[in-house]
């Protein structure tokens, strides 16, 4: 084996290369120069974001353990975008006097959980997968229980490790049926013997069960409203785009490289989970006074409309896919980088606290109805672009059905999204929101934001570009 | 992009001029100037429009453009104008421009007020300049959602409610029709979402079959056919003024142009197989609408009901498929955009001065306010059909060109709905009656002042163009009448 073809994982090596040097950093570092420690980080991991984002051509290690194709660059970059942005709000959180000191885990333990869905993203192998798949997850529970003394954040972590752990046992288990019907761990030799035997259709629900748990759809989604309610803003968001996003684009190659041959099994499975998670998150999602729990929701039913895309199972779909998220990571961001802002300032997250909203914080609240007019799916904004191409994709394939279902769903969910709006923008309160000044990088984060939003509906060639790999899967 | 892209391009740079002004002065001059500009750029349009149909270009669409957006799903961005088209951007500059000199006291947040009120206006143009469904679609959504925050924040009554009851019944529609558009684009097969293109293809019948209701249902909720139409007596009643001018005049007439331009003009066969439940409905909108209207006590909702009734008449006139029935039924969508704007616009200005909209509650009003008086007999009167105003042709084109087909069912349907003439001047005799005429009975309203200079042009605006169309209705009724051709030698296929 040729040790050299290591090298060709620019993106784990640079991401690790980042968390070591700031890990050293964060050890050795004084007092004085830890005021240093997050402008190096945000600088090196946007060189880092900014160096991997030319795609390359595709190429196997390890003797396919992991198996790169090109279009895993864009999915990556997404991420690393993402994760830049959450990290920029988080600055605020993490320069605070009880969290000073905690600063180096924070980025160390949000870096190894990326560094853990590159690893699920590129995996050629079972093996490989579950490692990356629990990279990302063990760091996560850390995270989400990272205001230790608050007890709902504890609580949260305890749940968020406990199902985490439940359900990647149930994917282990469906993993090692796997390769006792079929004899090896490697997708690609798989494909060609998965041919759907009654013992191979129990291995392979068990073992996709791990990854809805995952992207939380219904019913596999009980752990999500509390564990976004308890863990900290940042890492909420970090949740619900970066660790979800990784996991459909993941989802998606498996379903489609791995089990092609029961693709009707698996789309009838996905259109009885779309249907609901779109359905109960939504009904659900109406019923939330506290923002976070109604985020939590919201992000529910858009993993269901994600589902949509990945049914079709066609180069189209995959395109829609990416686009899908890298639309959906940008305004669900927003919303939660207003949500930090205020919660941060004020601890306020009831829906009747940001009751006239607008007369004190005119550019937040402005943000956040960008945002959420996108999440609703409401032209100009990219939110519209992407459920039209999600919805085209699944039409082609002839779900008429169910995608006349979303549709009507895409209704429920504009009447909560704008119940929001109406809180902020029509209704009146004696006692607002005091005038928030947020800090400079919170500020780039809604620039990055709301230009996305703006701009990668508007200008087709974001799409064009995630379509041109997209053939290649 | 040609030159028709202006029509958006127009509004959208309006909105970022509105963004970065500073103070009421500047708003005001940037709206006024960017409307006062959006209707001289569409008069040169329409008689570029004329020039070229006069020099022989008989295309069925003119000026078109198209250029690839996004590759994979075929979507381009396509424009192109023909008569129809241009009547609607006639229609909506016009209104446009008096909407604004009606809300030029608009309080509080004047400056979002009118970025919404840009976004809105916005919508209608490239909703009208498209030839491209996706795209189509797409303004069509942008001209919606601005009515959730106009009604919310500067509405009246139960606004918030209302609010919230428009957007979703309207949002249900605009849902129904996106699955029929990817509906009418995967089963046409057709390589691109250019509704020339679809035409040339033809839908198969079994598809057509299931997506004419739909997409006819859809724009027609939007056009308020009984029993859909319950969104709008609230809506307008509500709304701003301006808005319920918008609203009336021209969103309304999104739904009339879709049902014409796409539900039709693509899916013919079926057409003829579901129109007669549509007709029934119409006439049903038509006679329920007038009956409302009468029952009505608020101005606003007279006129809200008074559209259902106008409006039903458009869908009843596009179902005839005749030329003569067609053509009236886009007249009478300049027609009632024209008369509902002045109305709703007089109606502001005298609830401004009023403080009510009741009409027990005003009388003799004409001695104080004779301007506005005498402009809401004239919007009335345009309203129940007096000849020389532009009601009176449209309805006349609509029944004359109904009467034609000679088929019982359509005769019996048409009698009945000339019946709303009668019932269109009990209502509006009654209304113009009780709140013009007679003593003064209010002690307040002894001392109001008539209309201002900005009211003034708002309404003169109007009225001229209303007095325009009914004395010299040839040339628009000339340029429909050609330009509804392709669809009818679509239905006739």
């Amino acid at each position: 084996m040729a040790y050299s073809s290591f090298l060709q994982m620019n993106e784990e090596f640079s991401l690790l290369i980042v968390m070591i040097s700031l890990l050293v950093f964060d050890i050795f570092a004084t007092e004085k120069s830890m005021r240093y420690f997050q402008p190096l980080a945000l600088v090196l991991f946007t060189l880092h974001t900014v160096i991997n984002c030319i795609p390359r051509d595709a190429f196997e290690v390890a003797g396919g353990m992991f198996h790169y194709v090109p279009m895993q660059t864009y999915v990556k970059t997404i991420l690393n975008i993402g994760t830049l942005i959450i990290l920029l709000q988080a600055h605020q959180y993490l320069n605070d006097e009880a969290n000073r000191i905690k600063k180096g885990e924070f980025y160390f333990l949000t870096l190894s959980t990326l560094l853990g869905m590159y690893f699920m993203i590129s995996a050629g192998n079972f093996l490989m997968f579950f490692i990356g798949l629990e990279t990302a997850s063990i760091p996560m529970s850390t995270l989400v229980a990272f205001n230790k003394t608050d007890h709902k954040a504890a609580e949260a972590g305890a749940k968020y490790i406990l199902s985490a752990v439940f359900a990647s046992s149930i994917s282990l288990f469906g993993m090692s049926l796997i390769y006792g019907t079929t004899g090896t761990l490697y997708f690609n030799e798989i494909a060609t013997v998965f041919t759907g035997t009654s013992l191979q259709m129990m291995a392979f629900v068990f073992f996709v069960v791990g990854l809805f748990f995952k992207i939380s759809l219904v019913p596999f989604h009980l752990w999500t409203p509390d564990v976004y309610e308890g863990s900290q803003t940042n890492i909420t968001s970090y949740l619900s785009v970066i660790s979800k996003g990784a996991a459909v684009f993941v989802l998606f190659t498996l379903l489609v490289k791995v089990f092609p041959k029961i693709i009707t099994e698996w789309q009838h499975i996905l259109y009885g989970l779309a249907v609901l998670s779109i359905t109960v998150a939504n009904l659900f999602a109406i019923r939330q006074q506290n923002l976070k729990r109604f985020l939590a929701f919201s992000s529910i039913s858009q993993a269901g409309y994600i589902l949509l895309a990945i049914i079709s199972g066609t180069a189209l779909g995959m395109a829609s896919l990416v686009y899908f998220v890298l639309v959906y990571m940008f305004s669900n961001l927003a919303v939660f980088g207003v949500l930090s802002v205020i919660e941060q300032r004020t601890k306020k997250v009831l829906m009747s606290d940001y009751n006239g909203l607008y007369q004190t914080n005119p550019k937040l609240s402005i943000v956040m109805m960008i945002a959420l007019f996108s999440l609703a799916g409401i032209p100009p904004f990219a939110g519209f672009f992407s459920k039209f191409f999600i919805f085209s994709a699944a039409v082609q394939q002839g779900f008429y059905v169910l995608v006349f279902i979303a549709l009507l769903n895409t209704i429920i969910s504009l009447f909560y999204y704008l119940l929001v709006i109406k809180a902020m923008f029509i209704d009146v309160n004696d006692a607002p929101i005091e005038k928030l000044e947020s800090d400079f990088p919170a500020k780039i984060s809604f620039v990055i934001c709301t230009l996305g939003i703006l701009i990668v509906g508007l200008i087709s060639s974001f799409y064009n570009q995630i379509a041109v790999f997209s053939f290649g899967i | 992009m040609n030159f028709l892209s202006l029509f958006v391009l127009i509004p959208a740079l309006m909105m970022i001029g509105l963004f970065v002004s500073k103070n009421r002065k500047q708003i005001l001059f940037i709206m006024t100037f960017g409307a006062s500009l959006q209707l001289i750029f569409t008069s040169v349009v329409t008689y570029m429009y004329l020039a070229e149909r006069a020099a022989g270009n008989m295309a069925e669409m003119l000026f078109t453009a198209d250029t690839v957006w996004y590759a994979p799903f075929n979507i381009h961005y396509s424009v192109g104008i023909d008569g129809v088209s241009v009547v609607m951007l006639l229609l909506s500059a016009i209104i446009i421009f008096a909407g604004i000199f009606a809300s030029w006291k608009i309080e509080p947040l004047t400056k979002e007020f009118f970025i919404w009120y840009n976004l809105l206006s916005l919508g209608v143009f490239g909703f009208f300049i498209c030839l491209d469904l996706f795209t189509m679609f797409l303004y069509y959504e942008i001209a919606l959602v601005p009515m959730f925050l106009l009604i919310g924040i500067w509405g009246s009554g139960k606004k918030e409610f209302v609010a919230m009851k428009l957007i979703l019944m309207l949002m249900a529609c605009s849902a129904l029709l996106l699955m029929c558009i990817l509906g009418i684009y995967y089963q046409s097969g057709a390589s691109s979402m250019n509704i020339l293109e679809i035409a040339k293809h033809g839908i198969p019948l079994q598809a057509q079959y299931y997506l004419f209701p739909l997409t006819f249902l859809a724009f027609a909720i939007k056009g308020a056919m009984f029993p859909f139409h319950t969104w709008l007596p609230d809506g307008h009643a509500s709304a701003p003024t301006a808005v319920s001018m918008f609203q009336a005049g021209v969103l309304m007439k999104l739904g009339g142009y879709g049902c014409f331009r796409i539900a039709l003009y693509l899916m013919p066969q079926a057409a003829h197989e579901f129109a007669w439940i549509f007709i029934i409905l119409s006439v049903i909108s038509v006679i329920y609408g007038a009956f409302a209207a009468v029952a009505q006590k608020d101005l606003k909702y007279i006129n809200a009901y008074s559209s259902v009734s106008h409006c039903g008449l458009v869908t009843f006139a596009l179902l005839m498929f005749n030329q003569t029935a067609m053509t009236g039924a886009i007249l009478q969508m300049l027609s009632h955009g024209l008369m509902a704007a002045l109305i709703f616009a007089l109606i502001g200005m005298i609830y401004g001065r009023t403080h009510t909209r009741l009409i027990n509650e005003m009388s003799g009003l004409m001695k104080v306010l004779p301007f506005l008086g005498v402009s809401y007999v004239i919007g009335g009167l345009a309203s129940l059909g007096l000849p020389g105003l532009s009601g009176f042709i449209s309805e006349m084109t609509i029944f004359v060109g109904a009467f034609q087909e000679a088929d019982t069912f359509y005769r019996v349907l048409t009698i009945i709905a000339c019946s709303t003439i009668v019932i269109t001047a009990v209502y509006i005799l009654r209304m113009v009656g009780k709140i013009l005429f007679g003593a003064i009975q209010d002690e307040h309203h002894k001392h109001l002042e008539d209309a201002t200079w900005y009211e003034r042009i708002s309404v003169v605006t109007l009225i001229a163009a209303i007095f325009a169309v009914g004395s010299a209705p040839f040339w628009i009724s000339a340029m429909i009448g050609e330009s509804v051709m392709p669809v009818i030698t679509q239905l006739a296929k």
